[in-house]
């Protein structure tokens, strides 16, 4: 393949030929059905994220080509009907049924049913199939319906659903693809006929309906007015339409319910369904069966589930740490080596002490990350979080809310701004309202390098019993965060956000062998994340704070620094002269940094932060990471770098040996819990500022979060320098 | 019609026989497939006995004490 621009001439003929029609196609199915894993198998690295128009929801979107026709697969959020609850199932309705404004229409769907749970899905696909939209089905984990004696007869359940193209795939291995690839290039481009509906009377009483609107409103969809029908959400323009409605619902549903109504019309044909095409043996692999309820019992999954945290503490500080060395002795390296290439001067000090000292600083602690994100994404996968909400809906409960506040708060160990965005999945909005602002007090991924930085540099790397002193430590950061998060859903749960008793269900889904191939792809995008933020923001910022470090230089302390050279090398020589001279460019550099405009407004600041011990740069670094908490490690890494001996490569070596004028140590020991503690309570993070003024609607919430967050580290870290 | 959901040991089998559909949170279950006729097996409930996890259709489903009481059901085994 080339990439010159030829031009070549086509007959006019060929080209509309060759010119396919673009399609879109929308995934849907069930949670958990394994769209997803499909997704990523047909799309790989071709897809992007994005957001629905108007809404907050993630819109996962991607590009493949099958025989030159290029078709955008969307990746609608997981649901069990067309009656939307949740925020996220109002989404894949909207789209589904063409509502959302300024957004492509969806040219077909593929419904994917998980073969093990056929009973659970008919609902939906009977529905999707009434909306006269093309669609096909691909039965998903058949290779784990076989090995649970589960048999779907193919031929006879397509007879059923009127003859839709229906292909089965095992996502994980590929199985099947070439055949859905086919079937999907068939879907889109022949005539797909018109179906009946599964529901007659619904129908009937739609079209009733539609036949008595006037010439220019008869235009709402049959479908549309079915959907308001039995959702009552759906509302219409025109108040006649209305009325239909809701007198055609009365009499349709009686006193009942209408989404119950619907549930039983639909869930007993699904049943009917099962019966005539599934066919179920006992299972072929009765050991995975068993170890699965065995571990699923209450108390093995408790102990198992702390038994993963503790495995995870370890292996992020024990695992990490090769790769981290090799990291940091490699970003001191080309520190040293840039340094020597270029005269001492500004750009060698903006290179090495700004740019490398920041931004390196930050990127050693990729491998934690990714060892971190590695298992919450594999704990996601095998259907672990699930597990874990109805683990502790009990005691979720008596803070006032539910296990389902569980997921998003867990997730937030990643991150804080997809955990906030996962409450979407919480119905009660006070409910959701507590569990958005406690995730930020979860350990995210930001905080992790803070913590690591401060404990690598002060806290022994000693064994207690088999277990590792830092590790146990970052442990016990992890827990006061969730103490901070639980004590505060259950004072605003008491307070401001009490409300009725939240319901809890769910479905389960089965324990899963991840996806490698999925997993992998979260990893990278991960990582990918954390270096555009360290390469954008830190970088940013880094260069900014050498500059405020750097500038203005003071020509009395330069003269001042000259001569005190010249009176050395007159009066000493060999090593004392040489301790001497660095004594002196320490002092210098020093003094050329206190009288910087970072050093004044450090300065300007510390008296704020001087009852907690801290130094004016410590305090200049707190003020800075704001915006972002990660980036305190590179503030600190250039004001240290500027001035630091030359046998202290790393920050970590610095940061032990930086002290006061008289000589005692400025990071003592209240001074580093004081600013673990500061960092485990506060909220200094913009993106997450900014995700819960979108998630609550305004920025009461946002601002009530951060202030008071601000406050309880500050007055945290102030008692432990009292303590201490 | 004494017997609920709520009232079952690890292993029952039941059939659901009648659902009241008063709470709105019974409604919503029933859009998971739980509706008169079909069958479930009570697997365990949770840490502190609440909630519930029963699986009907190889799904596993979890659901609260207060919910499960509108399920009125009879044994089948």
């Amino acid at each position: 393949m080339s990439s010159k621009v030829e031009t070549v001439k086509v007959p006019l003929e060929k080209l509309t030929a060759t010119l396919p029609p673009r399609a879109s196609v929308a995934l849907v199915g069930n949670p958990n059905s394994g769209k997803s894993t499909l997704f990523n198998r047909l799309t790989g690295m071709k897809q992007k994220t994005a957001n629905f128009p108007g809404v907050t929801v993630e819109k996962r979107s991607g590009k493949l080509s099958i025989d030159e026709i290029p078709i955008e697969l969307i990746d609608l959020p997981g649901t069990y009907s067309l009656t939307p609850y949740s925020t996220d199932e109002k989404i894949t309705v909207s789209v589904l049924l063409d509502r959302l404004e300024n957004e492509t229409t969806i040219d077909a769907a593929i419904a994917v049913v998980d073969a093990t749970r056929l009973y659970q899905s008919l609902c939906l696909v009977q529905q999707l199939i009434e909306l006269n939209k093309p669609v096909m089905l691909v039965l998903t984990m058949i290779d784990v319906a076989k090995q649970d004696g589960i048999q779907v007869n193919i031929e006879k359940l397509r007879n059923i659903l009127q003859g839709i193209q229906i292909v089965s795939v095992v996502a994980t291995s590929g199985a099947g693809l070439p055949e859905f690839k086919s079937e999907l290039v068939k879907l889109i481009t022949r005539e797909y006929g018109d179906k009946d509906s599964f529901w007659p009377e619904l129908r009937e009483k739609a079209i009733e309906i539609q036949a008595q609107l006037s010439q220019e409103k008869a235009a709402t969809p049959v479908h549309e007015i079915e959907r308001a029908l039995i959702d009552s959400t759906v509302e219409f323009d025109d108040p006649t339409l209305m009325g239909h409605v809701s007198s055609t619902r009365q009499s349709l549903c009686q006193d009942q319910a209408p989404v119950a109504v619907e549930a039983r019309q639909r869930f007993l044909l699904s049943k009917q369904i099962v019966e005539q095409v599934q066919t179920s043996a006992p299972p072929v692999s009765q050991w995975v069966a068993r170890l699965t309820t065995k571990i699923n019992q209450p108390i093995p999954a408790t102990l198992l589930f702390f038994l993963l945290m503790a495995v995870i503490f370890q292996a992020v500080f024990a695992w990490a740490t090769p790769l981290m060395d090799m990291i940091d002795n490699a970003t001191a390296g080309t520190g040293q080596w840039i340094e020597g290439l270029l005269p001492t001067g500004m750009l060698s000090s903006l290179i090495v002490d700004g740019v490398i000292a920041g931004v390196g600083s930050v990127i050693i602690f990729l491998p934690q990350i990714i060892i971190l994100f590695l298992f919450i994404i594999i704990l996601e996968d095998t259907g672990y979080l699930a597990r874990a909400a109805f683990l502790s809906d009990k005691a979720m409960r008596s803070l006032g809310l539910s296990g389902q506040s569980v997921i998003p708060l867990l997730s937030s160990f990643a991150c804080a701004v997809p955990g906030i965005m996962a409450t979407r999945v919480i119905p009660d909005r006070r409910d959701r309202l507590a569990t958005i602002i406690a995730a930020p007090f979860m350990t995210c991924s930001a905080r992790l390098p803070v913590y690591a930085l401060l404990i690598a540099a002060f806290v022994p790397n000693t064994n207690i019993g088999f277990l590792n002193l830092q590790g146990l430590v970052l442990f016990g950061l992890y827990l006061l965060g969730i103490a901070g998060g639980v004590f505060t859903a259950f004072l605003l749960k008491r307070s401001a956000l009490k409300g009725p008793k939240p319901s809890f269900m769910l479905a389960l889904p089965e324990f899963r062998v991840p996806n490698l191939q999925t997993v992998l792809l979260k990893l990278l995008d991960r990582a990918r994340i954390f270096l555009k933020r360290a390469g954008t923001i830190i970088f940013f910022v880094a260069v900014i704070v050498w500059a405020l470090s750097y500038f203005p230089r003071s020509e009395s302390i330069q003269s001042e620094k000259q001569a005190a050279y010249q009176q050395a090398q007159a009066t000493l020589n060999d090593e004392a002269l040489e301790t001497r001279l660095t004594d002196i460019d320490n002092k210098a550099a020093a003094d050329q940094l206190s009288q910087s405009w970072l050093g004044r407004s450090g300065q300007f600041v510390a008296p704020v932060f001087e009852p907690l011990g801290w130094d004016w740069r410590i305090s200049a670094a707190v003020i800075a990471s704001f915006p972002a908490r990660e980036v305190v490690i590179a503030v600190l890494g250039t004001i240290y770098a500027v001035g630091a001996e030359a046998d202290e490569a790393t920050l970590s070596e610095r940061i032990q040996s930086a002290s006061w004028e008289d000589g005692t140590k400025i990071f003592s020991l209240p001074v580093v819990i004081g600013l673990l503690v500061f960092y485990a309570w506060c909220l200094q993070c913009g993106a997450t500022i900014a995700i819960m003024r979108r998630e609550t609607g305004g920025w009461r919430w946002p601002l009530f979060a951060w202030t008071y967050m601000t406050l309880l580290g500050y007055s945290a870290a102030l008692l432990v320098n009292f303590l201490f | 019609m004494s017997l609920t959901l709520a009232d079952l040991k690890p292993g029952n089998r039941v059939r659901i026989i009648n659902v009241d559909t008063a709470d709105d949170a019974v409604v919503r279950l029933m859009s998971l497939g739980l509706i008169e006729g079909v069958e479930l097996e009570f697997i365990n409930s949770s840490l502190g006995g609440d909630p519930l996890e029963l699986r009907l259709y190889g799904s596993a489903i979890s659901m609260r004490r207060e919910q499960a009481r509108h399920f009125h059901v009879e044994n089948t085994d």
